[in-house]
């Protein structure tokens, strides 16, 4: 099949926002501008269950299942990766605003050049020996995280012709509930792509994008060492009573 | 009190394998274990073709039906049963774990394992269950396709469970009602 331009994908975004549900925070599964739903989204409507006990707690992990250097990316290896060293902090709250504490933020990218250490990711930008691009952290008792890793930069993928990923960071997260478990991106401000992006564009409201979107703070930025950027989560879960687990002690 | 707004999701994306599997990450215990069963199955898009680029994660009670709630999820120390499990899927859609037949949480239900996919071009991961027993309130309120949920004994402690994301079998997907608005 032939690709489409990106003046068409832009068309389509516009046309698939207008139409879209005002009040869903996440994005339709089967948001057409972004080719690789067409055959992956279920078209029967979801069908609503009453959580059990098992969705309404979460696995529960400790600082054992974490290394100290697994939350900074920028010393896995011998040498230094090349690029922009950044600080990433925030914090992991539920819709309540409670901390979500003691829990885990897996997170991974491309390194500065915008290539993936994956197999997969084949286009020609090179490889850092000195980055792979993975970390993992457990949430403080306050729901904070804080790593560090190189600013990744911006990738080509095949969903139409000359399209560009925005530079992100993947997030895995894990609520106090199954049920809040949550895996999405967080980008950088300003980003020129934004606009032209089929997955941010994904969610249909400019004010549920924007929550992806990191803030830079110069309070996180470190004195000849990184630049900083905020970013915080929310973890909504289902509405009934949140379960106390063993392990939080 | 105002409630915060929800962090939408977006796609786990196509490189993932690098950063999210995890080592015994299939292994609720280590194999051949007593009483430990296999739980495996394909993950198919709506053309009938394996999806190559999923993962697949499972949280479950204890054969007692009880629900752990022991620190190590991740670093498997062997012996600790925790009931979570993440398998990313091979070049054949196909995942496949280590884990026990869970029993039931509480009289009147089928036991089940809960079960969660992320896929390339899924924006928003999906939530599911493989129930092992036919009697249950919920599976009846599902008519024909209940049949979809039920994990199919396929050997000696053996269980398939294969999930179709889209198409003519397609799975139940649940929807816990926490979506909440912007
Ligand atoms: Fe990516």
């Amino acid at each position: 099949m032939e690709l489409s331009t990106q003046k068409e994908i832009s068309a389509e975004i516009a046309e698939l926002q207008a139409t879209a549900d005002p009040s869903r925070s996440h994005p339709d599964r089967a948001f057409s501008a972004y080719r690789s739903t067409a055959l992956r989204h279920p078209k029967h409507t979801l069908v609503r269950a009453d959580p059990e006990v098992i969705e309404l707690v979460s696995p529960v992990y400790g600082h054992s299942d974490v290394a100290p250097w697994e939350s900074d990316l920028t010393i896995q290896h011998a040498g230094v990766p090349l690029g922009e060293r950044i600080i990433v902090t925030g914090r992991v709250v539920d819709g309540e605003g409670r901390p979500v504490r003691h829990q885990l933020v897996e997170v991974w990218q491309a390194n500065s050049g915008g290539r993936y250490v994956h197999k997969r990711d084949q286009h020609p930008a090179p490889l850092d020996p000195n980055f792979t691009g993975a970390g993992r952290i457990i949430t403080d008792e306050d729901g904070g995280y804080r790593f560090v890793t190189i600013k990744p930069g911006p990738y080509p993928w095949k969903n139409h012709r000359n399209a560009w990923r925005p530079a992100h960071i993947h997030f895995s997260l894990f609520g106090d509930q199954f049920t809040q478990r949550l895996v999405t991106q967080m980008y950088f401000p300003g980003d020129p792509l934004f606009p032209l992006d089929p997955i941010l564009q994904s969610i249909s409201q400019q004010e549920a994008r924007d929550r992806l979107v990191a803030s830079y703070d110069h309070e996180v930025t470190t004195e000849e060492w990184a630049t900083g950027y905020r970013w915080n989560i929310v973890l909504t879960g289902s509405k009934a009573t949140r379960m106390e687990q063993e392990g939080d002690a | 009190m105002s409630e915060l707004h929800q962090t939408p999701s977006q796609t786990v994306g196509p490189f993932f394998g690098y950063a999210l599997p995890y080592e015994g990450g299939t292994a609720l215990l280590p194999p051949h274990s007593p009483g430990t069963i296999r739980f495996h199955g394909t993950v198919f898009d709506g053309a009938g073709e394996a999806v190559p680029d999923a993962v697949v994660e499972i949280w479950q009670a204890d054969a007692a039906g009880a629900v752990v709630a022991k620190r190590g999820s991740l670093s498997r120390d062997g012996y600790t049963f925790t009931g979570f499990g993440r398998a990313a899927v091979d070049g054949w859609g196909h995942f496949s774990f280590t884990t026990v037949k869970p029993g039931a949480m509480r009289a009147g239900s089928a036991p089940y394992i809960l079960v969660t996919i992320f896929a390339r071009g899924l924006l928003q991961h999906l939530f599911t269950r493989a129930y092992f027993g036919e009697d249950d309130p919920f599976l009846h309120s599902l008519g024909e396709r209940a049949a979809t949920l039920f994990a199919v004994e396929d050997g000696d402690a053996s269980y398939r469970f294969d999930i179709h994301l889209q198409g003519e079998s397609e799975t139940v997907f649940i929807d816990y009602g926490v979506d909440v608005g912007a």
